[in-house]
């Protein structure tokens, strides 16, 4: 009796061992395969760099240098990753649900002309106050804009990719409207844009760094997407509504509450991404702030297989190739586009590299 | 070699100055962009001077780590951000945080209260468009001329009225429809808008957007006549190319590396038009009539020696409103040509 309940002890113990084993090695998976995906990438890049005659090392180190071999490089690489860890999120957190949202460019947008219309608002009041609104307009607007691709897929049946996409150009043309029309600052003559929200408005950069707050921003609202998607009763339902949509029905998971939930929070991430650009960056709004993050950050979603704490260093790898791209360009004359194909190959290797999970002999699961 | 190794290399050169050229698109666009890159390679012929170009930085944040980037990483002393949305706020941040280093940006910004090491520079193109409208007042057979703009703002409605009474001193009936695509960049609505007017019966196109090569390669390939913009599109359509108006970098950015390098003062607000050699016209192509180049070029001649006034009163606005006096003329310099926001009698189009 008393050898059973230890061996019974002991057999719980080894279950314990081999599913201890079993999540390291699919961890070790998460990481070793997206790296050897981005290594093959960086190799064809370089086989591609080649073949018009320029040396490959020179290219892996001037990579290098531009995106982290310096403390200034460093600092270039986390200001272009900070927008693009929440727009990231606006596709990830959707992806949860199964949904594919496409459009957190449109959402920043909206954010960040609800942000500048907030500060505008309040003339005269003390900063703090004005950025806290401009970060509650700015989430409100992006979450609303969202939202509204979840309630037409989930109440109408559209499909979301495609509605988020158009949301994206509807957004543009109201803000060119209004950047061009009622919330025109008369002197903004051949740059139309809406009045400047005031330097005192604005909010600084890290301590220490040149890096600004926006990057601190994104990697509090990673982790926190991480905790509510893996580690709330929230999320459990979500990723469940997102593995069998019946199955979800027939427990009694409220999908629709899902879905428009999810949407709110990951347009509120990419708003939160337009306020920043104006409270850190541009000041005002105008036809700037169309730079692309929203399309970028769902590439990085992609890349870090929509788990919200993989986006952070997908953001800063992206970041840094960005960073880098400048300097391939000055000192070894590549095009602009070289550094889109890199993207192209990286995109592509580590959508392929899918294939290899559960697949590779010196990861196999032994418990499996 | 590594950074450590770099660093002394750059010191040993030190007589070179390293000038940074930042486009916001890409140098070959037969637009903007080419005409500024077209600017930066005269820079490259001369001695002591080392070129450094980045293409395709956006508006934002971008580049001032760009500009960052320039400074720290190649030892760039003199910096050149073409495009107009640099200036505010990006370039006066850097110029403020890199206070010995110079900046000259295009778009002739510069005000009293931005920093000193930042200028700002900018050609007076309506003249060269002014030349290139009686070209095509002169060529035009339906008297219907056809402009594909990026946005009304008064900078491009300048151009659209310039060339609109051009074509008005050659030909008084013509008209010139005018379609706005919305964005700098729009190469599908530029393909739509010159399609449109051709249909309309339009037979001379120009424009003013980042990149002309659409409207360009669409009006000839539709048999219409083009008058370009921004750099020599001769090339895309020899047959169909009667001039452009076209800026002349290549003769200011030489001329800006000089001042630099031997210490004299650039002036803040550095501008310019055929007169001082900042604008061009591209040369008539083989299909203008002998009528037509003597028009153009006493016009021409009497811009170049300043004794010309395009925008003169009595002007009246395609809505009947009178815009400049009679007797009030607006010469190059005129504060109030800043603020235009109207479209000159002639033009079929609104701004709005």
């Amino acid at each position: 009796m008393k050898a059973d309940v230890l061996s019974g002890i002991d057999q719980s113990g080894k279950y314990r061992r081999a599913a201890l084993r079993e999540k390291i090695g699919s961890v070790a998976e998460f990481v070793i395969i997206p790296t050897l995906a981005l290594v093959a990438a960086l190799i064809m890049f370089g086989i591609f760099v080649a073949l018009f005659g320029k040396n490959p090392l020179d290219l892996y180190y001037y990579m290098y240098q531009g995106a982290f071999g310096t403390w200034f490089s460093w600092q270039n690489t986390l200001t272009r990753a900070a927008p693009l860890i929440l727009t990231a999120l606006c596709t990830a957190l959707p992806a949860q649900l199964g949904m594919v949202i496409i459009g957190g460019e449109g959402a920043l947008l909206i954010g960040a002309l609800a942000a500048t219309s907030a500060a505008l608002a309040l003339p005269g009041a003390p900063p703090l106050t004005v950025q806290i609104a401009m970060a509650c307009a700015g989430m409100m607007a992006g979450g609303l804009w969202i939202a509204l691709a979840g309630a037409l897929r989930q109440y109408r049946g559209v499909n979301e990719t495609i509605s988020s996409l158009l949301l994206v150009y509807i957004a543009l043309a109201l803000l060119n409207h209004l950047v061009e029309g009622p919330m025109r600052d008369p002197t903004s003559l051949n740059k139309p844009s809406t009045r400047e929200i005031g330097a005192a408005n604005m909010i600084g950069t890290i301590p220490g760094t040149d890096v600004h707050w926006g990057f601190a921003f994104g990697v509090v609202a990673a982790v926190l997407s991480y905790i509510l998607i893996y580690h709330t009763v929230f999320g459990f339902a979500a990723r469940v509504a997102g593995g069998n949509v019946r199955a979800a029905k027939v427990v009694g998971l409220s999908v629709g509450r899902l879905v428009l939930i999810i949407c709110l929070l990951a347009g509120a991430a990419a708003g939160l991404a337009g306020m920043v650009e104006i409270v850190a960056v541009q000041g005002r709004t105008n036809a700037n702030l169309a730079a692309g993050y929203g399309f970028t950050g769902i590439l990085v979603a992609f890349l870090a297989r929509h788990n919200p704490l993989a986006i952070i260093p997908v953001a800063i790898l992206l970041g840094g190739i960005g960073a880098s791209g400048g300097l391939l360009q000055r000192r070894l004359g590549l095009p602009d586009a070289s550094v889109l194909v890199l993207q192209g190959m990286i995109f592509v290797t580590v959508l392929a590299s899918d294939a290899l999970y559960g697949r590779l002999p010196f990861l196999a699961r032994k418990a499996a | 070699m590594t950074l450590a190794t770099a660093l002394p290399l750059r010191a040993a050169f030190a007589k070179e100055t390293t000038i940074g050229f930042i486009y916001v698109g890409s140098r070959d666009d037969y637009g903007y962009n080419q005409a500024h890159a077209q600017g930066a390679a005269a820079l490259k012929k001369l001695p002591d001077i080392k070129v450094i170009e980045e293409e395709k930085v956006p508006e934002t944040d971008a580049v001032e780590k760009t500009i960052e980037s320039m400074i720290n990483l190649d030892g760039a002393a003199l910096l050149f951000p073409t495009s107009f949305g640099y200036y505010n706020p990006h370039v006066i941040k850097m110029a403020n945080k890199f206070p010995k280093l110079r900046f000259e940006h295009c778009g002739g910004l510069w005000t009293e209260k931005d920093p000193k090491n930042a200028g700002s520079y900018f050609g007076y193109i309506d003249e060269a468009q002014h030349v290139s409208g009686i070209i095509a007042g002169h060529m035009t057979k339906s008297g219907k001329l056809g402009f594909v703009a990026a946005k009304p703002i008064p900078q491009v409605l300048r151009n659209i009225n310039a060339f609109t009474m051009g074509a008005k001193l050659a030909n008084p009936k013509a008209t010139l429809q005018v379609i706005f695509t919305g964005d700098w960049s729009m190469p599908v609505k530029e393909a739509e808008a010159t399609n449109s007017l051709i249909d309309q019966g339009v037979d001379v196109i120009t424009c003013h957007v980042d990149g002309p090569k659409t409207v360009v390669e669409n009006a000839a390939r539709r048999g219409a006549m083009v008058c370009g913009y921004h750099v020599n599109q001769a090339m895309l359509a020899p047959k169909a190319y009667l001039t452009g108006a076209e800026w002349n970098w290549e003769v200011l950015y030489p001329r800006f590396a000089k001042m630099f390098t031997s210490g004299e003062t650039i002036s803040n607000f550095y501008r310019g038009g055929l007169k001082e050699g900042l604008v061009k016209v591209s040369p008539y192509g083989a299909m203008v009539s002998e009528t037509a180049r003597k028009q153009a070029d006493d016009v021409k001649a009497k811009l170049t020696d300043g004794s010309y006034v395009i925008f003169k009163g009595p002007l009246v606005d395609n809505k009947g409103k009178t815009v400049i006096a009679s007797g009030v003329n607006r010469g190059q310099t005129d504060p109030e040509l800043e603020k235009m926001d109207y479209l000159v009698d002639g033009v079929i189009g609104a701004t709005s």
